[in-house]
């Protein structure tokens, strides 16, 4: 049984619902050959507007987002590579807390050349970053002869399925300008909280700040309807800047990575009403909230608990206390044992850097 | 008026009423939104199946079926601009080069070199024979590289040519697949403008330079015709890739669909690795598999685009002759002409060409593209789409 891979499969009836009241959405009724000829990397007016909707709609309105900001690419995976070289010389290294998605290890440095430098984290913290762990990777970065251009961190976090604390977010900003490095926050999770006011994007941190420029000039959201919409086929990723040169650098390398006019049209179509956005939106988190508790609950009738978790496709599971000795070995073992014996497909922690044995990723 | 963007619109009317008569092909409409779920969820690297098919089958019919393409060597790729990115990154380390004959498309610059940290080696063609490449050019051009110290990785061709909408004869290419063969480096093909050949001479796409020589491999030994002169050079297929795309053939630019071909199979499990950064929207590849294997439509849509390319192409060279104005006269394919107001310019400078240039912007008001943004060694000619 496939639980390895992070889908959202619980609200297409929104989606084909709105799709059957609204046939101007496809783009082959409804001036066809003027999509088929738009390739320009600004993207769809309309569509940016429509996603600058979204983002806010998601964070509550909390904070609101510049269509004009919206840089346009194939997918987060894009999104993610295109400011690692925007924002990092070959030989320069991010910091990234642990546990993170495993597809970074391609994303950030394949063809870029930069270097990851873990942030641990552990559960004593509930896996939260601390200004020590962030101190520390620094330190090792340095100590290594390489330079630092950012943290990357990811919020609602996967694998952990949590949304980071308002004060750690405080925390790693500070941190960011007392080095004068960058900040990306990939809050590709974010329309997948389980309540609407749990989540705190880091554009409200800024906000509630006082949008200092020489704080906001240094932050990068990545987005993407892969994980909240349930659209991974469609490749929508976005870059939000706040800086105007990686606003401008980056929408000239998106040439390399556009997203489909059709589908820009298709989603500007749907994400413009607020009827439907406000409505999958709330649903969505519903339909979450109660697949994450049951399959909670299951768990821990069998003995098993989880971190306590918010938000995601996702719970971050621990096997530790089943471990034979706490090392990484004893959890791959347990691992091959649960795909072959229990046959279910699950992620062990050490494929996604955890520095603490026997967690578990459970889709 | 813009006459600086290489679009083809000639035949949106035909793909508009196949998709009135075809409305499964959108996941939008009713019909088609019953696979709506499982193409949103789709995300293999691989593509669907069906739109690997359609695109071989697409790329074969615009051969004229005089070679097949196999469907398990199309990787997508963000556009041809991604495409070729992608090549390059795949094929070459910072600081290498390619080969690539003047004049050539602008994008190259960035496409090739951005990010890469590719270099590009341009081999200068000229108009006296009517900008063909030349093999006494290229191999000087690659010598003077490798005496320069630059490790020359390959040559990128653009087949048939951007700006100049020529293509090339069957010997020539031959020729050029047997110097990179030599020398073992890289042949790319860009044959992104390959369904816009309007008139004779018929195009040789590469792919036929590789299926010929795989059918005398497979002739060899069973009796010479008498005429060979000992043993057939090998052919090393790793070296040969083409890249793709619908944006000029079927004028589908704001679809990102780029193809990249290759024989080289570690290049396709590379390419295909890369291909996320730049996936083609399942949206799309789902229409374009449900249009590409309708065999009617397609071998109709080929046609009139020849048809209706070749006419407008009449029309407007036509009208400049009227007023004495010369095109290149070789050109038989593509979505522009090339051409030649040498006799205009007040000196043979790339100022003067600069200097009319503007006058055509300011004063005429046409946006028209001056040869010296493609790297034109002559000043002078210019691409009007």
């Amino acid at each position: 049984i496939q639980m390895g891979l992070a889908e959202n499969q619980v609200s297409f009836d929104l989606l084909e619902d709105y799709l059957e009241k609204h046939p101007e959405a496809s783009s082959t009724t409804h001036n066809f050959k003027e999509n088929a000829l738009y390739q320009d990397y600004h993207g769809l007016k309309s569509f940016r507007q429509a996603m600058a909707s979204f983002m806010s709609q998601i964070r509550g309105g909390r904070a609101t987002f510049d269509p004009d900001r919206i840089v346009l690419t194939a997918g987060a995976t894009a999104a993610n590579e295109l400011l690692t070289f925007i924002l990092a010389n070959p030989g320069d290294a991010l910091l990234v807390p642990t546990p993170y998605y495993p597809g970074f290890d391609r994303d950030l440095r394949w063809r870029t050349g930069v270097k990851i430098v873990p942030i641990h984290c552990d559960s004593s913290t509930n896996f939260q970053v601390t200004k020590e762990a962030l101190q520390s990777a620094y330190n090792e970065a340095v100590s290594m002869g390489l330079k630092v251009r950012a943290v990357l961190i990811t919020n609602p976090s996967n694998p952990l399925g949590a949304t980071v604390q308002r004060v750690v977010l405080e925390d790693i900003l500070d941190f960011s300008v007392e080095k004068n490095i960058h900040l990306v926050s990939d809050e590709i999770y974010s329309g997948s909280t389980f309540s609407p006011d749990e989540f705190v994007s880091i554009a409200e941190v800024l906000n509630d700040r006082g949008s200092i420029q020489s704080e906001s000039e240094r932050v990068h959201i990545v987005y993407s309807l892969s994980k909240d919409l349930g659209l991974p086929g469609f490749r929508v990723g976005t870059i939000y800047s706040y800086n105007d040169a990686v606003v401008t650098t980056a929408r000239r390398m998106s040439s390399f990575t556009l997203i489909s006019s059709q589908t820009q049209h298709l989603l500007a179509c749907m994400l413009s009403s607020a009827e439907f956005t406000e409505n999958y939106i709330s649903k969505n988190r519903e339909r979450l909230r109660r697949r994450y508790e049951m399959i909670i609950a299951g768990l821990r009738r069998a003995g098993i608990e989880c971190l306590e978790g918010n938000a995601g496709l996702f719970c971050w599971m621990n096997l530790g206390p089943v471990l034979v000795d706490p090392t990484r070995e004893a959890e791959l073992s347990l691992w091959k044992l649960i795909l072959k014996d229990v046959r279910l497909n699950i992620s062990p922690g050490s494929s996604c850097h955890c520095s603490e044995p026997g967690w578990f990723r459970v889709c | 008026i813009q006459m600086g963007l290489a679009e083809n619109q000639l035949c949106f009317d035909m793909v508009e009423q196949w998709m009135n008569n075809n409305p499964s092909a959108s996941i939008c409409t009713s019909q088609g939104a019953r696979g709506f779920k499982d193409i949103a969820i789709f995300q293999d690297y691989h593509g669907l199946p069906e739109f690997r098919n359609a695109v071989a089958k697409f790329m074969g019919k615009v051969r004229g079926e005089r070679v097949k393409f196999n469907p398990d060597r199309i990787v997508m790729a963000g556009g041809a601009t991604g495409a070729h990115e992608t090549v390059a990154f795949c094929l070459a380390d910072p600081g290498d080069a390619f080969l690539i004959p003047t004049p050539y498309y602008p994008g190259f610059d960035r496409d090739l070199r951005w990010r890469t940290g590719v270099q590009l080696v341009p081999i200068e063609c000229q108009s006296s024979n009517n900008f063909k490449l030349r093999i006494e050019d290229l191999e000087s051009a690659y010598d003077m590289a490798k005496l320069n110290n630059v490790r020359v990785k390959g040559l990128l061709l653009t087949n048939p040519s951007n700006p100049l909408g020529t293509i090339l004869d069957g010997n020539t290419l031959r020729s050029i697949v047997s110097f990179t063969n030599d020398n073992n480096i890289h042949l790319i093909c860009d044959e992104i403008y390959s369904a816009t050949v309007f008139d004779k001479p018929d195009y040789v796409s590469v792919a036929e330079v590789v299926d010929e020589y795989l059918n005398n491999a497979n002739d060899d030994g069973e009796g010479d015709d008498g005429n060979s002169n000992g043993p057939r050079p090998t052919l090393n297929l790793d070296l040969i890739h083409i890249v793709y795309s619908l944006s000029k053939d079927m004028g589908f630019p704001g679809f990102r669909v780029g193809i990249i071909y290759s024989y080289n199979d570690v290049v396709v499990s590379c390419a295909r690795k890369m291909s996320s950064f730049g996936l083609v929207s399942t949206q799309t590849q789902h229409l374009i598999g449900s249009m590409l294997s309708d065999d009617d439509f397609v071998d109709e849509f080929i046609a009139a685009n020849r048809r209706r390319l070749a006419e407008r192409h009449r029309a407007f060279t036509g009208g400049l002759a009227e007023v004495g104005i010369r095109c290149l006269k070789t050109s038989n394919a593509g979505l522009f002409v090339w051409m030649d107001l040498r006799r205009l310019l007040k000196e043979q400078s790339v100022e003067a060409e600069t200097a009319l240039w503007r006058v055509i912007i300011n004063e005429v008001k046409l946006n028209v593209s001056p040869g010296s943004s493609f790297h034109c060694s002559e000043p002078g000619w210019f691409r009007v789409c």
